[in-house]
């Protein structure tokens, strides 16, 4: 196998980032949109976690702050949700053009 | 040989999970594929030596916030839902455009860069033997806890921060 695995690794980051890229333009409901994100997070750990076997351990420092602030902002995004699912009677992201200016 | 295995079986799930995830019209669906390529992304993690990160992704990413999530679909009662609310035929194509772009992008820096390697096989060496040496989570929490013992402080507060301004966006006016 000529791809060793921190390649590979690194491949698969970066399809699981494109593949979360397409569906936060893809989707509508503004919870995938979220989920989407997290994906893409995510990927950009693994991308992390194989700079950390050659680079030092300080990267899964910085994958260990990833992991808190996506706790952080999937809290406060799903605060938001709820209080536009109050406002609009629904997720859809179309439908939010409260920040347009 | 056993590691290439799977590895091979935790990047078909969790790419297949993420595929399916932004494919499936239930958002309910949608999330458990979503666990899924979280909890493949952890044995990932595992094959990478990272077994502390490996324990964290589960309990926090596919248990913590992957229920917060399931939490605020049961609350708004979207898990029922049958239309898919996919874009149009247009928006499809440019997000699928955009998304190869981006991938081949990535995957042609990865795939050209191989033969000069990252960094040399010394370092490699001293992270090793950081990590014998200390065990997967003293290896993690010397650095957390020493050079970037502000960062972390102020991540506690970063935290805190999130809790309040969640309650405060969620909670119901008063008519």
């Amino acid at each position: 196998m000529n791809l060793d695995i921190e390649s590979a690794s690194l491949i698969l980051s970066a399809f699981l980032f494109a593949v979360g890229t397409a569906g936060v333009l893809v989707r509508r409901n503004a919870i995938i949109v979220f989920m989407c994100v997290e994906l893409m997070l995510n990927a950009v750990n693994l991308s992390l976690i194989v700079f950390s076997r050659s680079l030092g351990l300080e990267a899964q420092v910085l994958v260990f702050f990833v992991m808190a602030v996506a706790a952080a902002e999937a809290a406060v995004g799903l605060a938001i949700i709820i209080a536009i699912f109050r406002h609009f009677e629904g997720v859809d992201v179309d439908r939010f053009n409260i920040l347009r200016w | 040989m056993m590691e290439s295995f799977f590895f091979l079986l935790f990047a078909a799930m969790a790419a297949g999970g993420a595929i399916m995830m932004i494919a499936s019209r239930n958002p309910v669906s949608s999330l458990m594929y979503l666990v899924l390529a979280f909890f493949a992304l952890s044995g990932i993690f595992v094959l990478l030596d990272a077994h502390f990160l490996a324990a964290v992704q589960v309990i926090v990413y596919a248990g913590a916030i992957m229920v917060l999530f399931l939490f605020v679909i049961m609350l708004l009662n979207l898990g029922h839902r049958e239309e898919l609310d996919m874009r149009g035929h247009l928006a499809r194509m440019v997000a699928l455009v955009l998304g190869s772009a981006l991938f081949a992008a990535v995957a042609a820096l990865v795939v050209r860069g191989d033969e000069a390697s990252l960094a040399s096989e010394g370092s490699r060496m001293a992270v090793d033997a950081m990590v014998r040496s200390r065990g997967a989570v003293g290896a993690l929490a010397e650095p957390l806890f020493t050079s970037y013992l502000v960062p972390f402080e102020l991540t506690s507060l970063l935290l805190l921060v999130a809790i309040v301004g969640a309650i405060v966006l969620a909670r119901r006016r008063a008519p």
